[in-house]
């Protein structure tokens, strides 16, 4: 079945995003975020996957050799990163509102704090 | 809204999306097929420049404005974190005592950082002609720092992490990446072009600027990441919660306490300070 692998990717997509909704504590969010976005890991390296293809590096593979598409693996690569430190800001922010409002859970935090 | 609501809100729109998303899949070249047109260009393209990694001619040569925003977003994200994370006013700080070891834990940890450090220096220089670059290169070599936590404790973390030289560390990586494309517009071409000679191929001098944008990248990421952890780690073991200190100062006995109280004496001086002297003095 072809189309399985990016199938696979709307199916993370959608775990993460019931997570999101379903959760009650930020830094459990946080993670269902980091999960929502790892599918479009998949579905990068999905449309990039070529059969019988190697790593697009060519320090020691002949230079006609058939490789997958490096453009999405770049593209991968942004992702990550940028994934990485948007992760790393979100928990910031729920560091400081635990200490705030005392409390984690996004149902609790109705109230308006100056 | 009640959290009924809002799960049915959520099944009706996975719904639609499963829906919409399975028929655009099945609209989509199909899974591993030879038809890579941008691919097949940037092959050509990177070979062009005498780049053996593809992904880093991508990033470094085709699409380096847009690394440049990217490098920008983890800039500012860490900036946003350490803004976030810094000690306010009603916060102390307190010396976290010296941890216990196992001496094998110890002994693998100190052999595995000088390791990992090189390993993750490789991975910078080489991003050119290998799988790797700044980008993952730096996270390696700023979290084998860490293994010395893991060694010894936060205090001996402390001393062979100079944090503001670090912080300077990210923003002259941010700086020596406009920089460099810079330098290409004072050559006579466009911003971030490709101006330095390609080098022989496949060699650690090959590919023109992409060799001095991953470094510039891998010191980026590297202070960042370190400046990021040494925040997060300073809210888990140092910074107290305000009115807690008290209550764990009594929690760990006779020991702690006469010490917390002479540190509350001592804080108490320069509460408006920043916090950088007082890591320095510890």
């Amino acid at each position: 079945m072809t189309v399985l692998p990016y199938l696979v990717a709307g199916w993370i997509f959608l775990i993460g995003v019931y997570g999101l909704v379903t959760s009650r504590d930020l830094i459990h969010a946080v993670g269902c975020l980091a999960v929502t976005q790892s599918s479009t890991y998949v579905l990068l390296l999905a449309v990039g996957y070529r059969h019988g293809g190697t790593a697009p590096v060519f320090a020691d593979t002949p230079t006609d050799s058939r490789v997958v598409d490096p453009v999405v693996q770049a593209l991968a690569l942004t992702d990550i990163v940028v994934g990485a430190t948007v992760t790393a800001l979100l928990l910031a922010l729920v560091v400081q509102l635990r200490k705030r409002h005392g409390t984690v859970d996004p149902d609790a935090l109705s109230e308006l704090k100056g | 809204m009640s959290a009924r609501l809002r799960l049915w809100v959520f099944l009706v729109g996975a719904a639609g999306f499963a829906a919409l998303f399975a028929v655009a899949c099945f609209g989509l070249p199909s899974f591993g097929s030879g038809y890579h047109p941008y691919g097949v260009r940037a092959v050509h393209a990177a070979l062009g420049h005498h780049t053996a990694n593809v992904i880093a001619s991508v990033n470094f040569d085709l699409r380096a404005f847009d690394t440049l925003g990217e490098e920008t977003i983890l800039f500012a994200a860490v900036l946003g974190a350490v803004v976030l994370l810094r000690q306010t006013q009603d916060e102390h700080r307190t010396t976290p005592e010296p941890a216990v070891v196992h001496p094998r834990v110890r002994r693998f940890a100190l052999l595995t950082l000088p390791l990992a450090l090189l390993v993750g220096l490789y991975v910078i220089a080489h991003g050119q002609i290998s799988p790797g670059g700044g980008f993952q290169g730096g996270v390696v070599a700023a979290t084998a720092l860490h293994l010395l936590y893991v060694a010894a404790d936060y205090r001996a973390l402390e001393r062979v992490r100079p944090l503001a030289l670090y912080e300077v560390g990210e923003a002259v990586g941010e700086a020596a990446y406009v920089v460099t494309g810079l330098a290409a517009v004072l050559a006579g071409s466009a911003f971030l072009a490709n101006v330095l000679p390609f080098g022989t191929f496949a060699t650690l001098s090959s590919g023109g600027t992409v060799p001095v944008l991953n470094a510039a990248v891998g010191l980026e990421v590297a202070s960042g990441v370190v400046v990021l952890l040494a925040r997060f780690l300073d809210q888990a073991v140092e910074i107290e919660e305000p009115g807690e200190g008290e209550e764990d100062a009594q929690d760990t006995g006779d020991t702690g306490n006469g010490d917390a109280d002479d540190r509350d004496d001592a804080d108490d001086g320069d509460d408006g300070d920043d916090g950088d002297d007082e890591r320095e003095r510890a």
